[in-house]
């Protein structure tokens, strides 16, 4: 008997004493929590996001779509980047007034390539406010999940209101689990000294997020 | 009534010690417990506010149960479902009986990728299996990646906590076992590092990020698998899941058979509810989810093995298959006063704390010393329950597994039906127990008692009315002020301290 075979037949003797139940799963759990917390404009969700972002030790900046480009290439001078990883489909514009090294987001770079590399700008799938998170599907303006994660400093745009919602559970609803998902609250962070907090152990150590009206 | 009822059965020294002997040890360890202390009080009032914020908690709770024990009630079904989920995004999944056939599994997927060493990301799953070291027997190099596993790892220690398993260190510990002992296992640590947090962990990370990009190999354990989509999810906090789930050309994820939520919008309960019970946050820093593998993004090749290693039989348990629906949180070990006291490792098991101390015996069966002593670990005050995100009834189940000990009975071991002897030495004890049966069932008697001396802590009920009056008779109730452990042992104990 294969191990598979053995694992299934002692789970269904396990569970000979419960009675056969077909309720369709639908039924079985009552979703009667709430879809999101509170009621809140649309602007006073993305302040909501902001808030709890910063919270987290996020540096957030809101801007319009026109001043975008040069905030991204002052963001990266203060960091006196040298280099930013770009992905493949990330709008042209965004990195137009930069002054940096472009590196492009290649299946031929090793970590130690992405390592040298000081920053890197991508978009985003979707903005939770409630929890503060933004969320990276792998889509072309965002990239490999390994180039948001090596650089030391990762800026990520985010599209207000339209990329953001309220909760979890609208979150989820907007996410296809089939790509790889990246769900980010804050840049890296570890309470395992003495519970207190120091951010940024593996991950990026700075997470700066720019709400785009 | 004895008055010895809830104190430890008494056994012959073990290879472990039994729980009270341990736990004895730790009392008397002062930097052990004012780390316990501090973190645990720290966590737990963090977690009350992040709960707190909000208002449907009991109804996301309530749906959390109700998924596990649907899930569990069906587990052949959606395993076989997860399986095929998985198989068709690209994964190949194994399964394993025990944690012998886990390890050999691992081991040859590693040496099938001609490497001889991998990187871990912290899972309580390949803990309990002992994969390090059944790796390192077969020449293949574990390397924990988690910060405080690394401690533990470096410190040649065990971990006492399911979310700070180096609870235990205090910052000058840390800072000397980094500077001895971080050159043999890879970059030395930095000269004149300090015992600052931050210096520390500025410390873990270069000594580590050498591996993660060198890595060919990553290990994971996950904290969901979805049946439905076959994705699998981790959630952490410093970003080396991260790098151990992407970085590697091959990824390996040990994964016990109970983690199975059935759909994708099952998640959205519990990445409600783990984070706030388990870190305190809102959201954890960052979770993975990978469904299969992803062309030219992420590992070429994924394993998922699917582990029994007695779940099967716990599950086999009426009173006590409600354990597996545990997310392993960690909320119980930070609000016990047992576990504040007497600190993780005396639970002789990966699982220390409330939870431990109903799975372990199930798990592993009570033949040993600690796996018989540890149902009596508790004090039944059932703040354990209330915290739980998923509901499970610690002391009802620690109650059952008592009674399991004392007078023996009907289990599942291995997936075969056994008949357990009656332990030793628990006379007195047996008796105790018909009576407490007898509270059982008759409904609520119990529940009742033990619910209301929680719910009225601050007055500091003495006994409970009834037949409750048998348990509150022995029982420490939680905000007992600061008595020594050494006076609750005495007291709890009957005076039976000279048996030992
Ligand atoms: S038993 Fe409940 S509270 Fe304890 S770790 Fe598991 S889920 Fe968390």
């Amino acid at each position: 008997m294969s191990s598979r075979e053995r694992i299934l037949g002692r789970v269904r003797r396990a569970l000979a004493d419960v009675p056969p139940d077909d309720t369709p799963y639908e039924q079985v759990v009552r979703r009667d929590y709430l879809r999101e917390h509170g009621e809140r404009t649309v602007e006073q969700t993305v302040e909501l996001l902001a808030e709890n972002l910063a919270d987290y030790r996020a540096v957030v900046h809101r801007c319009t779509e026109a001043e975008l480009p040069s905030l991204v290439a002052r963001l990266l001078a203060d960091r006196k980047a040298g280099s930013v990883l770009v992905p493949s489909g990330l709008e042209a514009g965004w990195l137009a007034q930069a002054d940096v090294s472009r590196v492009a987001d290649r299946t031929e770079s090793t970590p130690d390539d992405l390592d040298r590399v000081d920053s890197v700008v991508t978009a985003c799938a979707v903005a939770i406010a409630e929890t503060g998170t933004i969320v990276l599907d792998g889509g072309p303006d965002q990239g490999r999940r390994r180039i948001s994660l090596v650089p030391d400093h990762h800026i990520c745009v985010v599209r207000v209101p339209q990329q953001v919602v309220a909760s979890v559970p609208q979150a989820l609803e907007r996410l296809a689990p089939a790509r790889p998902l990246t769900w980010i609250s804050g840049p890296s962070a570890t309470s395992d000294i003495e519970l207190d907090r120091v951010e940024g152990v593996h991950g990026p150590r700075t997470l700066e997020v720019l709400l785009v009206n | 009534m004895s008055r010895t009822f809830v104190g430890m059965p008494v056994f012959p020294p073990p290879t472990h010690p039994a729980f009270p002997e341990a736990a004895r040890d730790a009392v008397h360890n002062h930097t052990l417990r004012s780390n316990l202390r501090h973190a645990t009080h720290t966590i737990r009032a963090k977690r009350a506010r992040a709960v707190a914020e909000l208002s449907d908690w009991d109804r996301l709770r309530e749906a959390g149960r109700l998924i596990k024990d649907h899930t569990l009630r069906h587990l052949d079904r959606y395993l076989v479902q997860l399986e095929e989920s998985v198989t068709a995004a690209g994964g190949t999944v194994h399964w394993a009986v025990d944690a012998a056939e886990a390890n050999r599994i691992v081991a040859e997927l590693v040496k099938a990728t001609g490497e001889s060493e991998v990187v871990k990301v912290k899972s309580m799953a390949t803990q309990e299996i002992g994969l390090n070291e059944a790796l390192l027997e077969e020449g293949i190099r574990a390397y924990e990646t988690d910060l405080a596993e690394l401690i533990v790892q470096l410190g040649n220690d065990r971990p006492s906590h399911i979310l700070v398993p180096a609870i235990h260190r205090n910052r000058g510990e840390i800072r000397d076992i980094f500077r001895t002992e971080m050159g043999a296992w890879g970059r030395p640590a930095p000269d004149g590092l300090t015992d600052t947090p931050a210096e520390l962990a500025e410390a873990a990370r270069l000594h580590l990020r050498e591996k993660f990009l060198r890595a060919k190999v990553g290990i994971s354990g996950a904290n969901f698998m979805v049946a439905e989509t076959g994705t699998l999810v981790v959630v952490e906090s410093e970003g080396n899941g991260r790098m151990c789930l992407t970085l590697p050309e091959t990824l390996i994820s040990v994964v016990g058979i109970e983690k199975t939520v059935p759909t994708w919008q099952d998640l959205e309960v519990f990445l409600q509810t783990l984070p706030r019970s388990s870190t305190a946050e809102r959201m954890n820093p960052y979770t993975s989810m990978w469904t299969g593998t992803t062309d030219e993004d992420g590992p070429r090749a994924f394993h998922l093995v699917l582990l029994d290693n007695g779940r099967t039989d716990a599950l086999a348990d009426q009173v006590g298959r409600q354990a597996l629906r545990c997310i392993r949180c960690s909320a119980c070990l930070n609000v016990c006063p047992v576990y504040e006291r007497a600190g993780g490792h005396a639970y002789g098991s990966v699982y220390p704390g409330p939870i431990g101390a109903i799975l372990s015996p199930q798990l592993r069966g009570t033949a040993s010393e600690i796996d018989a002593s540890l149902p009596y670990a508790s004090s039944l005050c059932g703040a354990c329950y209330e915290v739980c995100p998923v509901a499970i009834d610690i002391p009802e189940v620690l109650v059952h597994l008592r009674e399991r000990v004392v007078e023996g009975g009907v289990a599942v071991r291995q997936g075969n039906k056994v008949v357990l002897k009656p332990a030793k030495g628990h006379a007195a004890e047996r008796a105790a127990m018909r009576a407490a049966r007898w509270a059982f069932s008759h409904p609520g008697a119990l529940r009742t008692g033990q619910r209301l001396a929680s719910r009225t802590r601050r007055l500091h009920p003495r006994t409970l009315p009834g037949p409750g009056r048998a348990w509150s008779a022995t029982r420490d109730l939680p905000a007992a002020p600061a008595e020594p452990f050494r006076d609750w042992w005495q007291r709890t104990r009957g005076g039976k301290d000279g048996a030992k």
